[in-house]
């Protein structure tokens, strides 16, 4: 990580409302170079929607989004070419069902960036080979385990070459067994250097691989900083609640 | 019996009226022809718009849709056809006929294409929005295949509709294949000429008939 650069993503004010609710407090949140930032908090608290502002796909109602050095929000920008170098994977995969895993990875090589076939197939299987998936680019999505699936999303995002990617609750959705090989490939894009928001409940993973865990409480950061700090001596009242109930759960 | 077969089933009169029929048939088919892919676009485009979720639009469209699917398409056909002149707009009769259908047919596939795209989970268009593809590529691309094959039983089921539609353009008296039947049915005081159209549609819809039915026992294994 890169303390001295200037940050990959910065967010900051970001105010987001849905109807009267105000799901977004005014958020101040910066990742560097290279950083793992684990975030995590109770249901509702707005980490989907905090993903979710970083590329636009919620717009945001106030505040600024800034992606290597370009403010997103800014009137006129193009928002298709950034959202490439801002990677997403979803909790339920999302995956094309009518496409092969290397259609579904080539999908916007071909249709955004104009790669022909040969060579968006070849950055394709580039891709899956990553996430050790080279033997199943010609299967479709329910010829594949959900752990599977999950990684072809996670070479989808790759395949485009981002800047960071953001990952909302990768593993949910999946079985327990399936869930150590879709952390596997997460750990190995963090040691190759990616930059990296994670959403998710996994405090194992967010203890060996995080920089920084982040804490989300009624649409405020609340607390963060470094796994061993925060899991080891949490200082305000709500996380100390928000971590017991996760070892109440287990 | 001998004035059943000469009455329904009279070889000479068919023999006669063969090629005015095979004219009348010929326009049904070029009529359906215009009208299916017309209202297929049509459709799709209501689809589209609608997946854009513009309040105003929504409204609009959903009107549109309800009007032409309640509007018997006779009483349509017979309003364009003769409410137009009226209007000062000479609309040549083919082109008021597809038109009639048009409207019609296009609420029809459109409610079919909108349940189509709405069978489509949102995560998946969101996903290749997060890819950079416009909502256009993704919907090209990702929604508008799955939702036709989707829908697919529903199309063909609704295509075969709008082909027995066009023998309401006989109203009219545009020269397909039911309006020419019943001419030739009237100068030769018999009724061969429409037992003869009525094998003709038939023939013209058995393959589809047959299509749908397989598609449907398909799709009935696959769940
Ligand atoms: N599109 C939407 N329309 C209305 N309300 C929404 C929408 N998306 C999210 N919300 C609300 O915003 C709040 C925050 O939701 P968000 O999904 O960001 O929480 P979260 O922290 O990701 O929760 P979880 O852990 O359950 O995924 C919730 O109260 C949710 O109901
Ligand atoms: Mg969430």
């Amino acid at each position: 990580m890169k303390q001295d650069l200037p940050p990959i993503l910065e967010l900051k004010g970001l105010v987001k409302s849905f109807g009267a609710l105000q799901v977004l407090k005014g958020i101040d949140f910066s990742v560097q170079p290279g950083e793992l930032a684990f975030i995590i908090g109770p249901s509702g608290s707005g980490k989907s929607t905090l993903l979710r502002c970083c590329n636009r796909l919620e717009e945001p109602d106030g505040g600024s989004v800034t992606v290597d050095g370009i403010d997103i929000t800014a009137p006129g920008v193009d928002i298709n070419r950034l959202r490439q170098k801002i990677g997403m994977v979803f909790q339920s995969f999302n995956l094309y069902p009518h496409m092969t895993a290397l259609g579904n990875v080539t999908l916007a090589l071909r249709k955004v960036q104009g790669m022909d076939k040969a060579t968006a197939d070849a950055k394709g299987r580039a891709a899956l080979e990553r996430v050790g998936l080279t033997d199943k680019a010609d299967a479709y999505p329910n010829q594949l385990s959900g752990g599977q699936q999950q990684r072809v999303g996670i070479a989808r995002s790759l395949a485009l070459e981002p800047l960071i990617v953001l990952f909302d609750e990768p593993t949910s959705a999946l079985d327990p067994e399936l869930v150590g090989g879709v952390l596997k490939v997460m750990r190995e894009l963090r040691e190759s250097g990616m930059t990296m928001v994670v959403v998710s409940h996994e405090m194992a993973f967010a203890r060996a691989a995080a920089d920084r865990v982040v804490f989300m409480d009624q649409g405020q950061i609340v607390e963060q900083g470094p796994p061993e700090e925060v899991f080891g001596n949490p200082k305000h009242a709500r996380l100390r609640e928000f971590l017991a109930t996760l070892a109440d759960r287990h | 019996m001998e004035t059943l077969l000469t009455v329904f089933f009279n070889v000479e009169i068919m023999k006669k009226v063969w090629p005015f029929l095979l004219q009348g048939l010929g326009m049904t088919v070029v009529l359906s022809l215009v009208v299916i892919p017309l209202g297929l676009a049509g459709g799709l485009g209501i689809a589209i718009l609608s997946s854009l979720q513009r309040r105003w639009l929504n409204r609009v469209l959903i009107v549109y849709v309800d009007f032409f699917r309640a509007f018997p398409p006779l009483v349509l056909l017979i309003f364009i056809y003769f409410g137009f002149p009226f209007l000062q707009i000479d609309l040549p009769k083919f082109a008021a006929v597809a038109l009639g259908f048009f409207l019609n047919t296009s609420s029809y596939f459109g409610e079919i294409f909108r349940a189509g795209f709405e069978s489509i989970p949102r995560g998946q268009l969101e996903a290749a929005r997060s890819t950079g593809l416009t909502r256009w590529q993704a919907l090209v691309s990702v929604v508008i295949p799955q939702a036709t094959r989707n829908v697919l039983p529903d199309l063909i089921s609704n295509t075969l509709e709008v082909i027995k539609l066009t023998s309401l353009a006989s109203v009219v008296a545009l020269p397909e294949l039911l309006n020419n039947a019943r001419q030739a049915q009237a100068l030769t005081y018999n009724a061969t000429p429409v037992v003869l159209a009525a094998l003709m549609y038939l023939l013209l819809l058995w393959p589809i008939v047959r299509l749908l039915s397989r598609l449907e026992h398909k799709s009935i294994a696959l769940h």
